[in-house]
């Protein structure tokens, strides 16, 4: 379709790390890939799975979570947590058919504002490569089988009462 | 003297399903009864004979309620959907097909070609020396035999029409179903949407739920088929997986009391979009390792996680299935024989 597009990266960073981190790189002028857009959580631990998912199933062809250096947790486990549903989430990820690359895990603490650029280029570099994931691409792609039946019933009978609901909705 | 009343209409109808949720209106046993007395059944394809033309003969609106269940895979049973929604005040979606997609939505790991090329072909107890496919019309002579389209996706029973109420369970359980009829025939309607089950957890009803463990530490996960488990102990604290901390309550613990932990059937509360979700969520973060090695070894107990925490749900999780480029559109993925080692 838009061989050309650009990846789109979400971005879960803890608020007190790689949140600042990005702030760091901010003031300190370092230029990076403009692809990510960053949503500041109090910390990794509380990044649902149903975050990651949602970000995809809405267009997102990659998500990033940066959370606290394994031991500098400001919530002392949170992180933990975070690594342990990141990795059974890369699994259920890889079977629903996204790739590893797609949901990156990094630690990034408050004063490594350059890893936020190194990482957030080397994503996007690998994203490009990867393509795009276009999730809302397949779900349409699934919802021709509802238009084909109204194209058909259009002909004849009297209008449908029911509605066919958008095949990319996902509240 | 006048007419009595007239009794208000009820239509029962399965797409995508395996008959269980038939079933579940059979296991009201001598309660049917009352039911029969209650209503006038004017559409049970299962143990009456109805035919479509008999539904389209009615005016838009006249039944009252309309019980589906099954997923929806195929045009006819999307027709047969959207026609019953037009001649229904109220539209159930009844069990955990209708409401999630149920097992049925499953195959949205797969293509549709992956799908037929299995059936017709690759499976081992398959005989199609000339690789005969369905087709949806065939002419011979003058006559011509059709057969409903294969959609390319299973849905659940809200994606393709209006819902007005779910009844959740695979299957729903006698007494959720009498409690939902009498809800349906009563004055005061709840508000549209509404599953008509409780909205708690299942560990709250669960008869095992004093040995929960608040902060639950998982060393590894065992599978249920090959560990020894205790008969009273929650299954999480034996590190089996139990859905039930995902699930909502209502089938007052059926799996757990018949020494099984739960599968997901009743889907989310409704503090939840992705059962699935939450379920990995929980799961996952109870396991005591800090290191990768530790925690995938522990995790190494939980293979197929859609399958573990979709089971009933895929059709409605927030990505409805496969959705990525590993997928499925390359035929080698089928030669490779990856579909014949899920099953
Ligand atoms: S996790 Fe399962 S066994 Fe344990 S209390 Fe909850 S429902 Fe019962
Ligand atoms: S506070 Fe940063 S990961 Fe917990």
């Amino acid at each position: 379709m838009s061989e050309a597009r650009e990846p789109r990266i979400v971005g879960f960073f803890c608020s007190w790390c790689t949140y600042t981190a990005a702030d760091l790189a901010g003031v300190s002028r370092m230029k990076y890939a403009p692809n990510i857009r960053v949503i500041r959580v109090m910390c990794s631990g509380r990044i649902d799975p149903q975050f990651v998912l949602k970000a995809f199933a809405c267009g997102a062809d990659g998500v990033l979570i940066g959370g606290c250096h394994p031991g500098d947790c400001h919530y002392i486990e949170g992180n933990y947590k975070c690594l342990r549903r990141f990795r059974l989430l890369t699994r259920l990820l890889r079977d629903l058919g996204i790739e590893e690359g797609r949901c990156r895990l990094e630690w990034i603490s408050a004063a490594e504002g350059d890893k936020v650029r190194t990482v957030v280029n080397d994503m996007a570099a690998r994203l490009r490569a990867l393509g795009p994931l276009d999730a809302p691409g397949r779900f349409r792609d699934w919802g021709k089988d509802l238009e084909e039946l109204e194209h058909a019933m259009a002909g004849e009978g009297p209008g449908e009462s029911s509605r066919a609901i958008e095949p990319a909705r996902n509240e | 003297m006048p007419d009595p009343p007239a009794k208000p209409k009820v239509a029962l109808y399965w797409c995508a399903s395996c008959g269980g949720c038939e079933e579940a209106v059979v296991d009201l046993a001598e309660g049917v009864l009352s039911v029969l007395n209650a209503v006038d059944i004017v559409f049970w394809p299962v143990a009456m004979d109805f035919k479509r033309r008999d539904v389209e003969a009615l005016a838009d609106g006249a039944i009252r309620a309309a019980l589906l269940n099954g997923a929806i895979r195929t045009s006819e049973q999307e027709e047969m959907a959207r026609l019953l929604r037009r001649k229904s005040q109220v539209v159930v979606a009844f069990g955990a097909c209708a409401q999630l997609g149920g097992v049925p939505s499953l195959a949205n790991q797969f293509d549709r070609e992956q799908i037929l090329d299995y059936i017709y072909a690759q499976s081992p107890t398959v005989v199609n020396d000339q690789g005969a496919r369905p087709v949806s019309a065939y002419r011979e002579g003058d006559r011509v035999a059709t057969l409903p389209e294969f959609w390319r996706t299973t849905r659940a029973l809200d994606q393709v029409i209006e819902v007005d109420y779910y009844v959740p369970g695979c299957p729903p359980t006698p007494k959720l179903l009498g409690q939902a009829l009498a809800t349906l025939l009563s004055d005061e309607l709840p508000p549209k949407g509404t599953v008509l089950a409780p909205d708690t957890a299942l560990c709250e009803e669960c008869p095992r739920k004093d040995s929960k463990p608040e902060d639950l530490s998982v060393k590894t996960f065992k599978r249920p088929h090959l560990t020894p488990m205790d008969a009273a102990l929650c299954f999480l604290a034996q590190g089996i997986v139990c859905m039930g901390p995902a699930t909502r309550s209502g089938c007052e613990g059926l799996c757990i009391q018949g020494a099984m932990p739960c599968t997901g059937c009743f889907g989310p509360t409704s503090r939840v979009r992705d059962q699935g979700a939450k379920a990995l969520s929980a799961l996952a973060s109870s396991v005591e390792g800090k290191e990768d090695r530790e925690i995938e070894s522990a995790l190494a107990g939980i293979p197929d996680p859609v399958g573990t925490f979709y089971r009933y749900g895929l059709a409605k999780s927030l990505l409805r299935g496969k959705v990525g480029h590993l997928c499925s559109d390359r035929p080698e993925s089928i030669k490779t024989g990856s579909m014949e080692s899920r099953l």
